[in-house]
């Protein structure tokens, strides 16, 4: 008897349901609950995605987790940042330099780059939600002159929360992103805005017509932020946002992350907000 | 006109199970159990329920003696031919540490060939849309491709219909269509216990050729017609009629009905084991204890449990009537969407193995009624 | 005094106020500036004053015993902070204090409390430009307050 994998990829014939063996290469503490991992594949496989794409990455002997690629591309590593919020993700983040790691993906849509080339953008990132942006960031970055003005609304919990620091600095100098951060709490050090990210909001200055949002982060956040956008006069077709919900094969065959009709590892996990406003509205859908 | 149907008695049924076994194959087909028909191995037409039928309500289910010796004079238990084509439980991979290094297995892949004997036309239709679900895509369960490639699906037409059936308002039923093989009509046995068998595949007309088998007659093309329309009359439930069922619960997501319920549903799951296209599954890794070897296992789940929906720090669906709402709308509504066809194929195992007794047909009722009223 | 009314219509909380209600308004105003670190006010003082803020960042806090000074808000250019001088007792229930050196348009809360209690309509006008900031401020305290960012326990 042949051993096969269980699932594959019809277009590539890829298996789809065996992690492939990484191995962490770096890891960096980013806040006080998230850690950033640099993973290399074993064996050199061409491996190429888009930005808001995710991989399911294996702890052996524990589990797996869906995690968002947070870039930047192209650099032969994959870059993942992980908060610790549960037993397969503790694992993960406690994975120290040349320990295993499994990998599948990269899985799902990720962020309309090519509808945003020549339109002003507005990334609007809540907590851990910057993760998944920052490959669309970097993106941007390097095309920087095919896109108009954008803008950062960062919020996090507290100022040590704030991940990417340094980065964020060099994005909004060299890469003339006008950058607006938030925190919820803050201490006398802090010198920046305290309050919610839709407060932020006033700071960008959108042309509605010529406006693409990029949201990420929690349920609640990107609601009311798609809220203020539409209210602002941004089309809901011009709101993206990125779907969170319980992923178990990322192929859209073990039924778990199902919202209303979409199922979120494969349709998304990007969408539109014309799309996902109606099903976000109804409670425990 | 029906030159293609053909009449083979018990002893060519007989045959034909001795020729797939000869073959290799796994026979399956209906068998008693405890107190209910289930799928297991035959190798005898006297292996299944002769001279049995089953009485079906709400939350009910009893095997009663019937009237005659038929083989197939009962309607659809407990089990589902998901269990041999989608099984609860399997292992993807495994992984073991040596040395240094670690090294990851497939562990799908199965050589194994069979043949349902006794499919209904729900069944087929449901074998179809888990078709549709795991091959259909841009991803294919490559085990259950496999499976469904070395399985011959030999249907018989229902001679009764269940009291919770209501497959003649789903569209699916109760005359066989779809992927089968063969497809028999078990006439009412007397001194000759003869079945009308059409060939849906070459493989199908190679078993014909195999086991012999003699023209229909007109009488008995008839008979046999007029088996499956009186089974369609007789069909103890129906979907309401004139109802836009996936538009109305996509209109209804609020609605009252389903706390009301969400009162009486245990959120036993049992629905959903018993359901021939539920395909919902989850992973779970293990380990030996010195943590040298892994393996992943994949196995049934269902919407019904509070895991389901889990969402670090808690499910997303935390009510019985959300899950419920998930349940009965992914079936009837949202699958449409997903894969162009209703989840249900109206076999109404979700209604007799319910324990108590909640009855899919009379939800949809429920809501469509309060919404005209 | 030109430049005065000029900084307060200008305000984007004084946007399409009625003419004769600015200068109503104005006559109430000075101009107010606040070095970094500077203190506003203070937490049970008068609230004699309602600030719209022109230039720089002002935090609003509220001091723990052994926490410190939380901040739970800062306001910024074209927004506005002091709403207590609207309803009594008229006291702050935070500290105010510039974060960068910060311009602002002090309305004075006594004066501006008379000329709405003589004109009802310049107090109504008032009290509508005053709701919206105090009803998004509160839904914002409410999102605050689900520490949406924080871990699920």
């Amino acid at each position: 008897m042949s051993l096969k994998p269980t699932a594959i990829d019809a277009r590539s014939g890829a298996p789809a349901d065996v992690p492939k063996l990484c191995y962490v290469r770096k890891r960096r503490h980013d806040a006080p609950d998230a850690w950033t991992l640099e993973i290399e594949f074993a064996e050199s496989v061409p491996f190429s995605y888009t930005p808001g794409q995710f991989n399911m990455l294996t702890a052996f002997g524990v589990g797996e987790s869906a995690i968002s690629i947070s870039g930047p591309p192209g650099q032969g590593r994959l870059i993942h940042t992980i908060r610790d919020v549960g037993p397969v993700s503790h694992a993960l983040t406690r994975l120290a330099p040349n320990d295993p790691v499994g990998v599948r993906g990269p899985f799902g849509v990720g962020w309309p780059m090519a509808t945003a080339e020549g339109q002003d953008v507005v990334i609007v990132a809540g907590g851990l939600g910057l993760a998944p942006l920052r490959p669309a960031i970097y993106h941007i970055l390097s095309r920087r002159e095919h896109f108009g003005d954008v803008w950062l609304l960062y919020g996090a919990r507290r100022p040590e929360d704030i991940l990417y620091r340094s980065e964020i600095e060099e994005w909004r100098k060299k890469g003339h992103i006008d950058v607006n951060i938030t925190v919820d709490h803050a201490g006398m050090d802090w010198p920046g805005h305290v309050g919610v990210v839709t407060g932020l909001l006033s700071h960008v200055n959108m042309d509605v017509s010529r406006t693409i949002a990029m949201l990420c982060g929690p349920e609640v956040m990107m609601r009311f932020v798609a809220a203020s956008l539409t209210e602002k006069g941004l089309g809901v077709g011009r709101i993206f946002l990125s779907m969170e919900r319980n992923m178990k094969c990322a192929i859209g065959h073990c039924g778990h992350c199902q919202l209303g009709p979409a199922f979120i590892c494969r349709d998304g996990p990007v969408f539109t907000f014309e799309r996902m406003g109606p099903l976000m509205s109804v409670k425990e859908l | 006109m029906n030159a293609d149907k053909r009449v083979i008695t018990d002893e060519q049924l007989q045959k034909l199970i001795d020729v797939l076994i000869g073959a290799g194959r796994r026979v399956l087909g209906p068998v008693r159990g405890d107190g209910v028909v289930v799928y297991e191995d035959i190798q005898s037409v006297n292996d299944f329920p002769v001279g049995l039928t089953d009485e079906q309500t709400p939350g009910g289910y009893r095997l009663v003696e019937a009237a005659d010796q038929s083989y197939f004079g009962f309607s659809v238990g407990p089990h589902v031919w998901k269990k041999f084509l989608h099984p609860s439980q399997i292992e993807l991979w495994r992984a073991r540490r040596e040395g240094e290094n670690l090294i990851i297995e497939a562990s799908g892949g199965n050589n194994e060939t069979y043949a349902f004997i006794g499919v209904r036309a729900c069944e087929l239709a449901a074998i179809s849309k888990q078709d549709r679900v795991l091959t259909g895509g841009d991803y294919v369960d490559t085990h259950y491709q496999t499976r469904r490639e070395n399985t011959l699906l030999i249907a018989v037409n229902c001679g009764k219909a269940g009291g919770c059936c209501f497959c003649a308002s789903m569209g699916t039923g109760p005359e066989v269509r779809g992927p089968f093989d063969l497809a028999l009509t078990e006439l009412s046995p007397a001194d000759e216990h003869l079945f009308v068998v059409e060939a849906g595949s070459p493989a199908g007309q190679e078993l014909l050729l195999e086991i012999g088998s003699r023209p229909a007659t007109e009488h008995e093309i008839e008979t046999a017609k007029s088996i499956v329309e009186r089974t369609a009359l007789t069909m103890g439930r129906s979907m309401p009629p004139d109802v836009d069922v996936p538009r109305l619960l996509a209109d209804n997501l609020l609605h009252p009905r389903w706390q009301e319920v969400a009162e009486r549903c245990l959120s036993c799951a049992n629905c959903t084991l018993v359901c021939p296209t539920c395909f919902c599954t989850t992973v779970e890794d293990i380990s030996d204890l010195a943590g040298e070897s892994f393996a992943r296992e994949r196995r049934w789940d269902s919407c019904f449990t509070m895991d389901f929906s889990y969402l670090h720090g808690g499910g997303v669906r935390n009510t019985v009537a959300s899950r419920y709402r998930q349940w009965m709308t992914h079936k009837l509504s949202t699958w449409i969407e997903q894969f162009g066809s209703s989840g249900c194929v109206g076999c109404g195992r979700c209604i007799t193995w319910c324990p108590v007794g909640i009855d899919i047909t009379q939800e949809v009722q429920a809501i469509a009624g309060a919404q005209t009223g | 005094m030109e430049k005065l009314e000029y900084n307060l219509c200008a305000h984007p909380f004084f946007a399409g106020l009625d003419n004769s209600f600015a200068t109503l308004a104005v006559s109430c105003a000075q101009d107010a500036h606040f070095g970094a670190g500077e203190f506003i006010f203070h937490e049970g003082e008068a609230a004699d004053h309602f600030y719209l803020v022109r230039e720089g960042r002002v935090a609003l806090q509220i001091a723990a015993p052994g926490r410190g000074p939380a901040t739970f808000l800062t306001v910024g250019p074209g927004e506005v902070f002091g709403v207590n001088w609207l309803a009594s007792p008229y006291r702050w229930s935070y500290d105010a204090r510039a974060i960068a050196p910060t311009l602002a348009v002090a309305l004075n809360a006594a004066c501006l409390r008379q000329k709405c209690e003589s004109d009802p309509a310049l107090g109504y006008a008032l009290t509508k430009r005053v709701l919206p900031v105090l009803i998004e401020r509160l839904h914002a305290c409410r999102v605050q307050l689900l520490d949406l960012y924080g871990a699920r326990s």
